[in-house]
């Protein structure tokens, strides 16, 4: 009888290791595999993958009416939102600044100011914030919120390839971690790193956001290029091996399959559930494909998800056959 | 492994005989490297080298066939770990399980919800693969019932779940024109159960959790009395278990080349799941890392629809991406007087900007037209999006019917066709929308009035 080999990859990188908090702060750890996602008998996997609560600093009217229900009335305060996300499990607080969108109230650097500062206060976790994802607003609110959390070691974001030096130059002066976004690209994802590094950011302090698909909507896209971005970083190439972070909440409740329970055809099923596995099934995705921060919305896709990474990890410090 | 031409020709007489209609043995090879000759076209070549050929021309996963046609699948024959590679060939086969110890009334609800199952994605219709049978009563008679039971609801292929080959055969005397897979042999009926494989010709699954090592051991004996048509069960039911041996075998069929484990893999899901949720999620995980068949305790749409749609996106090939038929599509029960956005049909394009435009809050149509699979930017520079097209994609899609405004919105990449456009299609206003899907949802809100 022939006999197995377990075949055994050696891989000559590793994911660089990168911080959140401290300082009084929880603090988490994401990165520094040295094998392919909970391949545990083949490298370390030195820290399980976060995952990150969104949180809002306005009242987001334009949520499915199943998730504002869900979160209820901690929907009326940053604070109180992230104090019950704390609660429900999450590693991390995503702050998402969408009050200083121009179509969204289009506030400033005081609110953020105030806004960061309210859910420092209120939670112990360690704190993304992401802001309106437009440029000059970008710039302005996100300035504040790293002045504002100086010290905090907070993920700041996102830097895109058009605007990255003002985040990028205000996570250095603040000791924040940068998250650099682009658009389904290997290259242009290694790229922006580059860019980001040049600047001065240190690659600890760097997370990229690959951009998600949701499941249905692309999803295949980013799961590919997240393995190919962490094939490339564990064979060694050091601009590629940054910690990856998804933003599979926002993209998964975009769909109309998370949205809508009226008015679809009876072959989509029961529309709550189908909702929640719909953002749950994004995430594991991206979670084998490399993903290191999952952020997510409803709090039964936070707990399944919290789950699948528990049993995923169930095999770290074994060499199984 | 394929060989090459140089390996091939030391096989051959290197006689030079021409009898192949090839100046030489050498040629000759060549074109069998290349696949563009047959090895019969040589009337002297050994049986050694015949075998050494055949060998050769195994693909590194065995390609199995469940169930007899039409609805027959397909699975194995992969060729990559990773689909960015090259792509997932032979789509997961998703199998609904039903026992029989079950009422002939649930059973038959399950087994007619199943079959006639069908979901609309993209112009494409997904559905279940097949009906699974567990032998849970401990009955030969009960299961031989339930075999043909479902039989005559279904036409989906089927599969026999029983220890006892006795009982196994009980329902193969019902069953067997279909080609059911068998499950399962392991180490302490194999060879009764190959016998049955063999006997009745149809696929059998090896379930050995001891390893790999005994599971390689265990297939080898089972196709040494000539069975083929195998299917593997490592036995590792959680989520890093499965994940691990479904890459260990895949790893070692593709990158080792190693044989007694180059086939297929079919799962259980359920069996470590604690709520359907969980078994959808697990289900999941061995779609995108390396099941050929999963086997589900649980049918709800809700559930099926994302692992369809997730197999869909897996296995879709990526240099091909799918295309999104051209057409007029509605978002939120759009009226005449709703907006009516352009873009083109390749599929990621149609994703980003339909999924902008759903969560818009704005009842529209989008108008898709045909630029053969390249997105916005893409196409206008290869001359596949341009003013003429669009125009007649408005005429074709008779949309001057369908609006009242006569107006349209065109992506803010190509503001540059706006002249054009509105020369091509008189009496049309042409509004030229944001460069970014983002923005679309507050390019309403601030541009539109009807």
């Amino acid at each position: 009888m022939p006999a197995v080999e377990l075949p055994v990859q050696k891989w000559p990188g590793r994911i660089h290791e990168v911080t959140l908090g401290g300082n009084g702060r929880k603090k988490v750890v994401v990165g520094g595999e040295a094998t392919l996602p909970f391949l545990h008998f083949e490298g370390a996997i030195p820290h399980r993958p976060a995952i990150a609560i969104e949180v809002h600093d306005r009242n987001p009217a334009e949520w499915a009416e199943n998730l504002r229900q869900v979160w209820g009335s901690a929907l009326k305060s940053p604070a109180a939102w992230a104090k019950k996300a704390s609660e429900l499990g999450a590693d991390l607080i995503a702050l998402r600044l969408s009050s200083a969108h121009p179509e969204n109230g289009n506030t400033g650097a005081e609110a953020a100011k105030k806004n960061v500062a309210q859910v420092l206060e209120a939670v112990d976790l360690p704190v993304i914030v992401l802001g309106p994802e437009v440029a000059e607003k970008d710039n302005e609110v996100l300035m504040a919120a790293a002045e504002a959390a100086r010290g905090q070691r907070l993920a700041i974001g996102d830097c895109m390839e058009k605007n990255y030096r003002t985040i990028a130059a205000a996570c250095i002066a603040n000791g924040h971690v940068a998250i650099g976004k682009t658009p389904i690209e290997i290259n242009l994802a290694k790229q922006l790193n580059i860019l980001i590094s040049d600047v001065g950011v240190s690659r600890d302090a760097i997370l990229m956001d690959p951009t998600t698909g949701a499941l249905g909507y692309g999803l295949e896209y980013s799961y590919s290029v997240m393995e190919r971005l962490r094939l490339a970083g564990l064979q060694g190439d050091a601009m590629t091996a940054m910690p990856m972070i998804c933003t599979v909440g926002e993209e998964a409740w975009r769909q109309k399959e998370a949205r809508v329970s009226e008015g679809v055809p009876t072959t989509w099923g029961q529309a709550k559930e189908r909702a929640i596995l719909w953002e749950g099934i994004t995430a594991i995705s991206l979670l084998e494909a490399g993903a290191d921060i999952v952020v997510l919305r409803h709090p039964r896709s936070v707990e399944l998800a919290r789950a699948t990474i528990d049993k995923l990890m169930a095999g770290a410090g074994q060499r199984s056959a | 492994m394929p060989l090459s031409g140089i390996e091939i020709y030391k096989l051959l007489p290197k006689s030079n005989c021409k009898e192949c209609k090839f100046p030489t043995c050498l040629a000759f090879a060549m074109k069998l490297a290349q696949k563009q000759a047959e090895l019969s076209a040589c009337p002297y070549v050994s049986e050694e080298a015949k075998q050494a050929l055949d060998a050769a021309a195994r693909p590194p996963i065995r390609l199995v066939t469940v169930g007899a046609n039409p609805k027959s699948f397909q699975v194995g024959n992969e060729v990559v770990l990773f689909r960015h590679e090259k792509t997932f060939y032979h789509p997961t086969a998703l199998v609904v399980r039903v026992s029989d110890s079950d009422s002939a009334d649930s059973i038959a609800n399950r087994v007619k919800e199943a079959t006639t199952y069908t979901v609309e994605r993209v112009g494409h219709n997904m559905g279940l693969q097949g009906i699974a049978i567990q032998n849970k009563s401990g009955d030969k008679a009960a299961f031989a019932r339930c075999a043909q039971q479902v039989q005559s609801l279904t036409d989906l292929p089927l599969m026999l779940m029983a220890s006892d080959p006795g009982t196994m055969e009980a329902a193969l005397e019902k069953a067997a024109a279909q080609k059911p897979l068998l499950y399962a042999a392991t180490r302490d009926n194999w060879q009764p159960m190959a016998a049955l494989a063999k006997k009745y010709q149809c696929p059998v699954a090896i379930c050995e959790p001891g390893g790999l090592q005994p599971l390689s051991d265990l297939t080898e004996q089972v196709s040494k009395t000539g069975v083929e048509d195998i299917v593997l069960d490592p036995g590792v039911r959680d989520f890093n278990g499965s994940l691990v041996s479904l890459t260990q075998i895949r790893r070692l069929a593709l990158k080792s080349n190693f044989r007694p484990l180059g086939y297929p893999v079919i799962t259980f899901p359920s069996e470590a799941a604690s709520s359907l949720e969980e078994e959808a999620l697990l289900a999941g995980q061995q779609i995108a890392k390396y099941a050929s068949i999963v086997v589900l305790d649980h049918f709800s749409p809700e559930m099926v629809y994302p692992l369809l749609t997730l197999r869909m996106n897996i296995y879709t090939d990526p240099q091909k991406p799918i295309q999104v038929t051209p057409g007029v599509y509605p978002f939120g029960n759009p009226k005449p007087t709703s907006p009516l956005l352009v873009t083109t049909n390749f599929s990621l394009t149609y994703f980003s900007v339909a999924g902008e435009v759903e969560s818009s809050g704005f009842p529209s149509w989008l108008m898709v037209t045909d630029t053969e699979g390249l997105s916005v930017l893409t196409s206008w520079a290869a001359g596949k999006f341009d003013a003429p097209k669009i125009a007649k994609t408005v005429k074709e899609f008779k949309i001057s019917e369908m609006v009242s405004h006569q107006s349209l919105i065109l992506p803010g990449a190509v503001a540059v066709l706006r002249g054009e456009l509105e020369e091509e299609l008189s009496g049309w206003k042409v509004m030229v929308g944001p460069r970014d899907a983002v923005d679309i949802g507050s390019y309403l809100k601030r541009s539109w009035t009807s």
